[in-house]
């Protein structure tokens, strides 16, 4: 007797679940600002806690690093007695920086990138140490620095002088290595969106980077990042900046063209 | 831990009876007691194990933390606004260690 009504509510659950399904796939589709063509922000893999996390400036703890970065931007060091702020007064004349790294510089005949920008800066018109890779105030400096770009599209040059570089960092990403014997490319652009265990594979940008990662407990780089994958799939990693490193980073910003600068972004 | 920052974000102005959010974050490495050193012995748990909220001295909100606490914790809750006055934001880190801010609120 009381079946027929069980039946019909449990129909009319099913109809409503697939309704919703439906929909939260549509609004999935629109990424806004974090979707270019089919190119879409590590952004749109995460979960919606960690998209909250990101949003919310106050509750993003790569902020904390952000404010580490704005305390040494005014802090004197080294012999020419100067701060960042000495030559480059305001950090929002940082804004629009981030998106052209890395950068080729003609008397190093390589590529460099922000945190060795940074560096360099310290060592040739501060005349103080060079701040270690992956220390805290190298990656505060960093993500403060790309930090003012904020939403501003990535847009690095392959042409030219890069050309070489570019080449070099595309056939990094399409060599399998390692004892997995995969590419970068099998999981980030064969299996984008698929399951690597408990993750979800994104397409592997670098717009958010330094990133926090929830993982890390901590910001880190986009070198520590490549070397995390390259160690997962058992091969030998290279060094933090690194020239193949160097060159795999112009490429995979590349990749990444037109994607807004999200750092510090917060990913799983 | 050296330089330990904690911040809060709450509205510097209130309405009487306004249910207003406050939101807390403190940088914390909060080592669980779990992982082991390059030495391989264990590094020794040191956390913050309680987090209290007074307003003009009245306990308003605190919770007990554990190891399962995520680093660089964020915290927050809701208080419905009735006065003007200071909070006092106190996190208490294992061995006794204490981080206080303070913050005040204007209520119309």
């Amino acid at each position: 007797m009381g079946k027929t009504p069980s039946k019909l509510i449990l129909a009319g659950c099913l109809a409503l679940t697939a309704c919703f399904a439906g929909k939260a796939f549509a609004a999935d589709k629109k990424w806004g600002q974090y979707q270019v063509e089919d190119r879409r922000s590590g952004y749109t893999f995460a979960a919606p806690e960690t998209r909250a996390m990101q949003d919310d400036n106050f509750q993003n703890p790569g902020m904390l690093w952000a404010e580490i970065g704005e305390e040494l931007w005014e802090k004197t060091e080294g012999e020419a007695g100067k701060a960042c702020a000495s030559c480059h007064n305001g950090p929002e004349t940082m804004k629009g920086v981030a998106v052209s790294y890395p950068k080729y510089v003609a008397e190093k005949k390589n590529l460099e990138n922000l945190e060795q920008r940074i560096n360099r800066c310290r060592t040739d018109n501060m005349k103080a140490k060079p701040w270690k890779y992956e220390s805290k105030e190298l990656l505060g400096m960093t993500v403060f620095v790309r930090n003012q770009s904020l939403g501003m599209p990535m847009n690095v040059k392959v042409d030219g002088e890069y050309a070489p570089f570019f080449e070099k960092g595309k056939a990094f990403y399409e060599q399998r290595r390692g004892q997995l014997d995969l590419a970068c490319k099998h999981c980030h652009e064969d299996f984008e969106g698929g399951q690597l265990r408990a993750n979800i594979l994104s397409q592997g940008q670098g717009n958010g980077f330094p990133v926090y990662r929830l993982k890390w407990s901590g910001v880190g780089s986009l070198h520590r990042r490549f070397r995390g994958c390259n160690k997962q799939v058992r091969s030998k990693p290279y060094g933090y900046g690194s020239d193949e490193y160097l060159a795999l980073e112009l490429y995979v910003m590349w990749r990444g063209r037109g994607l807004p600068v999200e750092t510090p972004a917060v990913r799983n | 831990m050296a330089n330990i920052k904690p911040r809060v974000r709450i509205p510097r102005k209130a309405k009487a009876g306004e249910v207003v959010e406050i939101k807390s974050l403190i940088e914390h490495k909060m080592e669980t007691g779990q992982r082991k050193g390059k030495d391989g012995n264990k590094i020794p748990r040191k956390i913050i194990n309680r987090f209290e909220c007074k307003f003009e001295g009245d306990l308003v909100f605190a919770s007990d933390w554990h190891p399962a606490i995520s680093a660089n914790p964020y915290l927050a809750f809701h208080m419905r606004a009735e006065k003007t006055g200071e909070f006092e934001f106190k996190w208490i880190e294992d061995g006794g260690a204490e981080y206080v801010k303070k913050a005040k609120m204007t209520v119309s």
